[in-house]
């Protein structure tokens, strides 16, 4: 079985820790389901490095360990009567059918139970609702099929893509350890440090997901929801989209990786670096070239999914651009189309506006390439001034 | 289909009336709710075959990690058309073929209240049916949103939405002429002295059922019309952009889902309610805390839908109320359970089909019941919420919840209907098939949530591949042990043993005071409950 190298040693942490509890709960499973190998699966939730996910995952075990207490109390009895009370062995039929009492009995002893669940309930319940005061603060973009992360407070931004290549998962290469669990650039956070992170969305509701640390806010397009954890141990921690948003849903992972504090602000000042550096000279005149280069790789990021890598697109919902009216067009209508997105009867579509994810060189190469590449040679290199000026 | 036709032994003055027209007419234009019955039966079954064909290919799409015989697009199309067909083909319209068979004989009616209203509640369906699974085959293909239908997602989709759209108001409608029909069958045809509180629980559950049914179906409708208008018309109620709310389809779609989960759950609490007694032969225990046992979920069943909603973010006191009223739910669930094992404590009890499937459903559904409880507590639910957990959670109470009691009903009922027995080696063959699969299938699924695989993906991290492989070798087991059921119930009718009027000792209710297979027309007198 593969598993999350960098965040091992805090499993074995935390199996010490709610070792006894897990055991009722692996007797009970394990009598209900002897069929399950006792080779070494993941049978629970994933070990929580947040206080929260420990919350979440205490409270798990104990509802299930009192639900399945109930349910072995509660079968031993049917079992026990059709085994007894059989026809076969002349067992006569007793008449009874009614008695209040023992109605008010199974009436509020469950009662009395469901209360004693939802106080520890409601206690995380609170503590999880309680975003106000952190120490920093990430807003969380989702599109379709990707993630953003916004450093509020650093004032930089990126786009996290699904890494897995497209030969893994057409089964034509080898699945690697963190097959579809890993993307190009993580979201990176500090240790012990509270962090709130702002949740929206760019065109559909997306959800964005990290089991352990117990955090899971969907993506509203057009309203920002919060959410926020408190990782205590470094490591890198994965998790998915757990809201379906279209084709490539299953296709784009969350990744967190938690430094230490001191590593965290060697990050964010090579961040910031590198935010000054792409800096952009909009007034720089490129060549064709270096332009189908450079477009051809933000294509493969971006467009590909939909368009497929070919240009030949899944009609109808995704038109093909090999040959298409738009991108043998004029220059202007295609630059609106990749700059605003396709609106059709006032409602958004699949082609959203790329105006505020890519950068204005970026669009200008990505317009290029789908101008001369496959079998579509305009010969047009259309510069990042353009661009800037169509923005306008 | 014309198995179960009208027999000329039997009952007297009664099947000379029986003129009707013969061939494919007899059923397009019958009024007789014993007919119509049969067709519901008989289509929700097909339906149950076709999106039972969907799954096996979801399933066999999931056997290993990566992309094997199915695109994502058409993978989320399969999902999608899943569970539509499954809930709004299978599982309602089997609960309907139920009631006209068996309401009219419980509570000695000549006839449903309004016969041809009947006949255009059934025949409306294949027609909604054609549009969901013609949806396949247009442009851009099948609805891909899942069968939750939410917006802004659907409102991006194809043509095949507005297919979709169009088959929802089509069985919505249906499903509201034959809620009408229901209620006024039941409370203005009951044989004189039978009161309220004497009728079978069946009959109980169904009334309750088609007030649920009453009550939401026009909201869903509401819903996918205010989709269709926000997609052609340039409305914008889900979109924020013209002050709309994408939250807001959730939360009028889930006004409708949460009583549409009882609505498929409470008329097969009505058939285990006379299953069990029967096989004890010992009446019901608790009959009046099991009526209000089942009011009570009905109640409930409109104040809990934000359950389905815990991770859109809503406010802490949003989320501590959703989860003390869904947890509430569990106490007449409990009290329900509790009265069935009351009813077989002490009881003569024989294990024939009907009855095995009856207690199959009790011990499985209480296992959905705590993993809904699970779900109920609104911190793991966050962990868990689109999740296998859940897709484990409901098919326990719908496959072996619903499902089992339907399979139980059919087993229970058929010798009746077609005055023929059924094969009860090869019936109990179906309930253990059926049952050991089940649990391959579906138990499994638990882990896979907990571990973290969410639910509607098309391929899957690798760490997840055990678990998947079971869960598909047993939806291979469970769906071909479907196919011994049909060869059950076929060679029952065409040449089972005759069934004496009542095969089984202990069955009480008033179709058992009629010949088998019962006359084409039933209780044209009233009879005189004492």
């Amino acid at each position: 079985m593969e598993r999350n190298t960098d965040a091992a040693q805090t499993k074995a942490k935390g199996r010490k820790r709610h070792l006894p509890l897990r055991r009722g709960l692996f007797a009970t499973s394990a009598m209900l389901t002897p069929a399950v190998a006792l080779a070494e699966r993941e049978y629970n939730l994933q070990t929580p490095v947040t206080p929260i996910a420990t919350q979440i995952f205490d409270l798990h075990l104990l509802i299930t360990g009192i639900c399945a207490i109930i349910f072995v109390a509660v079968f031993s009895v049917m079992f026990y009567s059709i085994f007894a009370h059989r026809k076969s062995k002349g067992h006569p039929a007793a008449q009874f059918h009614e008695n209040t009492t023992v109605e008010v009995i199974w009436t509020v002893i469950p009662f009395l139970i469901l209360l004693l669940m939802a106080f520890p309930a409601t206690r995380t319940i609170l503590a999880m609702k309680d975003a106000s005061v952190p120490d920093m603060t990430v807003k969380v973009t989702g599109f379709q099929w990707k993630w953003q992360y916004d450093y509020l407070d650093h004032g930089f931004s990126y786009v996290s893509n699904l890494k897995t290549p497209s030969a893994q998962i057409h089964n034509l290469d080898t699945k690697d350890e963190h097959y579809l669990l890993d993307v190009d650039q993580p979201m990176v956070v500090p240790t012990g440090k509270k962090v709130r992170v702002l949740i929206t969305a760019g065109d559909v509701i997306h959800s964005w997901w990290v089991p352990a640390f117990g955090v899971k806010q969907d993506a509203i397009p057009g309203f920002v929801r919060d959410s926020w954890f408190k990782a205590e141990t470094p490591g890198i921690y994965r998790g998915q989209c757990a809201e379906l948003c279209g084709k490539e849903h299953g296709f784009m992972p969350i990744v967190v990786e938690v430094k230490t504090p001191e590593a965290y602000a060697q990050w964010v000042d090579e961040q910031k670096k590198k935010s000054a550096a792409s800096a952009e000279d909009t007034a720089k005149e490129w060549d064709l070239k270096d332009l189908v280069a450079q477009g051809e790789k933000v294509y493969l990021a971006n467009c590909a999914a939909c368009h497929q890598p070919t240009g030949k697109g899944v009609p109808p919902a995704f038109p093909a651009l090999d040959g298409s009216k738009v991108a043998l067009g004029p220059v202007a209508s295609h630059l609106d189309t990749v700059l605003n997105g396709v609106v059709r009867n006032g409602q958004p579509t699949a082609m959203v506006p790329w105006k505020n994810t890519l950068s204005t060189t970026d669009i200008a190469a990505v317009v290029t390439y789908e101008r001369n590449a496959w079998g579509n040679h305009t010969g047009d290199a259309v510069q990042p001034s353009v661009v800037a000026a169509a923005k306008k | 289909m014309s198995t179960i036709a009208h027999h000329p032994a039997g009952h007297g003055d009664a099947h000379e009336h029986a003129h009707h027209p013969s061939g494919i007419m007899r059923w397009i234009t019958t009024t007789n709710h014993k007919d119509i019955g049969t067709l519901y039966l008989w289509f929700s079954f097909i339906m149950f075959l076709a999106g039972g064909t969907l799954a096996l290919t979801i399933r066999t799409e999931l056997f290993h990690p990566g992309l094997q015989i199915v695109e994502p697009e058409f993978f989320n199309s399969l999902t999608t058309l899943h569970g539509l067909i499954m809930i709004f083909g299978a599982i309602m319209p089997a609960a309907v073929g139920f009631a006209n068979w068996q309401v009219p004989l419980m509570i000695g009616a000549p006839d449903m209240a309004f016969a041809r209203m009947n006949n255009w509640s059934f025949w409306l369906l294949p027609f909604a049916a054609s549009l969901l699974i013609g949806s396949f085959f247009v442009p851009g293909g099948a609805a891909a949103g899942g069968w939750t239908l939410y917006a802004p997602l659907s409102v991006q989709a194809g043509m095949g939405m507005d297919l979709t759209i169009f088959a929802v108001h089509i069985m919505g409608a249906s499903s509201i002429m034959g809620s009408i029909n229901i209620i006024t069958t039941i409370l203005n045809l009951r044989a004189p002295g039978m009161t309220l509180m004497k009728m079978p629980l069946f009959v109980w559950t169904w009334l309750i059922t088609a007030y649920l049914l009453i009550a939401v179906m026009p909201v869903l409708a509401g819903a996918v019309t205010m989709l269709l208008t926000d997609r052609h018309f340039g409305t914008s109620f889900f979109n924020a952009a013209g002050g709309g709310d994408p939250v807001m389809f959730q939360h009028i779609f889930w006004f409708f889902g949460h009583p549409e989960v009882y609505i498929m759950i409470l008329p097969s609490f009505g058939i285990v309610s006379t299953i069990i007694p029967a096989f004890a032969r010992k009446p019901l225990f608790g009959y009046a805390s099991m009526v209000y046992a089942t009011s009570s979920i009905a109640i409930l069943s409109f104040i809990v839908w934000a359950h389905h909603m815990f991770t859109v973010g809503m406010p802490a006191a949003g989320q501590l109320f959703f989860m003390y009223a869904t947890m509430l739910i569990a106490v007449p669930t409990g009290v329900k359970v509790f009265n069935w094992l009351a009813t077989m404590w002490r009881g003569s009890m024989t294990f024939e089909t009907p009855m095995l499937f009856a207690i199959g459903f009790i011990f499985l559904f209480t296992m959905g019941g705590f993993t809904g409880l699970v779900l109920a507590i609104t911190p793991v639910d966050i962990q868990l919420q689109d999740t296998y957990y859940v897709v484990a959670h409901f098919h326990y109470v719908l496959v072996a919840g619903s499902l089992f009691a339907f399979f139980g009903g059919i087993y229970y009922w058929l010798p009746k209907w077609c005055g023929r027995m059924y094969n009860e080696t090869l019936g109990k063959w179906h309930f253990w098939l059926s049952m050991i699969f089940f649990n391959v299938t579906f138990f499994p699924m638990h882990f896979l949530g907990l571990a973290g695989m969410p639910r509607r993906v098309p391929d899957y991290a690798t760490q997840f591949t055990d678990f998947n492989e079971i869960a598909t070798i047993g939806a291979f087991g469970f769906g071909l042990s479907q196919i011994l059921f049909l060869y059950i119930v076929l060679t029952a009718i065409r040449g089972g043993a005759p069934a004496p009027a009542r095969p089984w000792e202990g069955a009480d209710t008033l179709e058992w005071t009629l010949p088998s297979p019962v006359p084409y027309h039933t209780f044209e007198t009233p009879p005189q409950i004492a």
